[in-house]
């Protein structure tokens, strides 16, 4: 048990060297070698920037509308995803028709749509939303796609022998197979989403939200609030990963063979 | 063919297929049926623009209640044979007629038991016993109560709840089997299913496998490489060749049984006939192997 705990502790430490190293260095360079503080401002003022704006209740408005706009369009956008992924797997005309030009599409930049989207969903909420919802539709669509393909073939023996129905096959054999694929698509969508959603906010129109308190940040030459956000960014990533983990090994605990 | 008369105490071997044998007669008793039936079954596969011959002229009649063993080295075409018997491939040429009907589909009158166990990991033993029974038409009470019924016969009613990945190989398999049989088929088609268990395992589930198609009075078709373990549990051993894989013969197993039912792996005569199919397989001891395999 003592051990198991030590283990543990060794990897925390390891984990966070490398940020509290980047941390002491920010410090030296902002005191030692005086570099201009208006382009990196000492550690301490961020920390100060944060306490103040978290006390103003700005940031939190900010920070909740652009979850918001992120779950809004991740929602839509991997609900289509994984439904089409679905579809392009079971269905082989499905598969025949819309897949080569749908392996195309991946070949387009993401930021390549925002004009396009701007143009048909307006700049505004909306615009932002479906952006956000196509960033999220990709990664899912192609893991539960790729899901769908790699369903074992002694499987689908197994379930030609017991005359299986179609829908036998997808409730006893299909879904639960492609589950993890189904994880894998809907980790990386929330990544991908979560990324548009301040790409969104800094290359669309201004609106509340993290990415709008960035832009302020630069346009007022705020150098520490800029920080905090990039700061806070990582922060909300790295929630987002942990939440679908552990909300992965919960469903999926029993899969150990 | 050569002279394989050393093995004359076992009845003449036939090296051709013959049917209904005054020897089979001795070991499958009378009145016995055929209920399955192969005519001049052939099956070829195209692998990257070169036409495989896996089968040829494979002619063979099973009867009722049979233990078939059917044995060769791998690529001899015993896998492909089965899953010819189950319609999972519908693709070849001659006939198979099950009680005179040509084979179009897998069907619940066939169960299977695989060399991998092929459990659902994410199912229970139980339920993994119970997916077979999707397309029956017991009501939910008897689905239950002949799954209960089946894993009391393969041994493992304390582990109904338990995962796959919980159970060792042998207890895998033992469920595999409970599968293959939840449905009570007419066939037992056994495709190496203790291939890949150590040793002392495989012993020990060949016993039960053994118990177990006694109780059922279930016709079986086994399929294996181990020799020891098509004559320990055959009634008749086919013996097959392969490129293209072909019958060799097909020897009747008259040996006495020991007790309980289990034959004697030591006895002199167990031995004999077991180097005999060895030597038709071309890999006996000395120039009787030789000989045969030329």
């Amino acid at each position: 048990m003592n051990s198991q705990i030590k283990t543990r502790l060794a990897r925390i430490w390891r984990a966070i060297a490398l940020p509290l190293v980047l941390l002491a260095a920010w410090e030296a360079a902002t005191r030692l070698n005086p570099v201009d503080p208006h382009l990196l401002p000492p550690l301490e003022d961020v920390v100060a920037r944060g306490w103040t704006e978290s006390r103003n209740g700005d940031f939190l408005t900010a920070l909740l509308a652009s979850l918001g706009r992120d779950l809004a369009g991740f929602a839509i956008g991997a609900l289509i995803g994984t439904a089409s992924g679905l579809a392009l797997g079971f269905l082989r005309p499905a598969q025949a028709i819309l897949g080569p030009t749908l392996r195309a599409h991946r070949q387009i930049a993401l930021f390549a749509w925002v004009p396009l989207i701007a143009v048909w969903f307006g700049a505004g909420e909306p615009g932002k939303i479906a952006f956000i919802a196509l960033a999220a539709f990709q990664p899912s669509l192609i893991n539960t796609w790729r899901g769908v393909q790699e369903i074992p073939d002694r499987f689908r023996e197994l379930a030609a022998v017991l005359t299986f129905s179609r829908l036998d096959f997808l409730r006893l054999v299909g879904i639960p197979a492609i589950l993890p694929a189904i994880f894998t698509g809907l980790k990386a969508a929330l990544i991908y989403a979560w990324q548009a959603t301040i790409g969104a906010e800094l290359f669309m129109t201004i609106a509340p939200g993290i990415g709008g308190v960035m832009m302020q940040g630069r346009q007022l030459f705020q150098m520490d609030l800029v920080l905090l956000t990039i700061l806070l960014l990582g922060l909300v990533g790295a929630g987002f990963n942990t939440l679908a983990g552990l909300s992965e090994t919960l469903l999926l605990r029993r899969r150990t063979s | 063919m050569t002279d394989l008369h050393h093995a004359s105490h076992l009845h003449t071997p036939h090296l051709h297929a013959v049917e209904d044998t005054p020897a089979f007669e001795a070991t499958a008793g009378t009145g016995r049926n055929t209920v399955l039936s192969l005519t001049r079954v052939s099956k070829h596969f195209d692998v990257a623009g070169r036409r495989v011959q896996a089968l040829s002229d494979i002619s063979l009649d099973i009867q009722e209640g049979e233990f078939l063993s059917i044995v060769g080295a791998s690529g001899c075409g015993k896998s492909t044979l089965l899953r010819l018997i189950l319609g999972l491939d519908r693709a070849y040429e001659g006939s198979i007629l099950l009680d005179g009907e040509k084979v179009k589909r897998p069907g619940l009158d066939r169960g299977i038991v695989f060399q991998e166990h092929r459990l659902l990991p994410w199912l229970s033993v139980e339920a993994n016993v119970a997916v077979a029974l999707r397309r029956s038409k017991l009501s939910a009470r008897q689905k239950r109560d002949t799954v209960r019924w089946h894993l009391q016969l393969v041994g493992l009613e304390k582990f109904a709840e338990a995962y796959p990945a919980q159970l060792s190989g042998g207890m895998q398999q033992r469920v595999a089997i409970a599968r293959a049989l939840v449905n009570r088929p007419r066939f037992l088609l056994l495709d190496e299913p203790l291939g890949a268990l150590d040793a002392l395992t495989r012993l020990r589930l060949q016993d039960e496998l053994k118990r177990i198609v006694r109780q059922e009075g279930i016709t079986t078709i086994l399929v294996t490489h181990d020799v020891d373990e098509a004559v320990y549990l055959g009634d008749r051993i086919v013996i097959m060749q392969p490129h293209p894989g072909r019958i060799a013969g097909i020897l009747p197993v008259i040996l006495p049984h020991a007790g309980d039912d289990s034959r004697n792996r030591s006895d002199a005569a167990f031995l004999r006939l077991r180097d005999h199919v060895l030597g038709q397989l071309g890999v006996g001891h000395g120039d009787i192997a030789i000989q045969a395999a030329e």
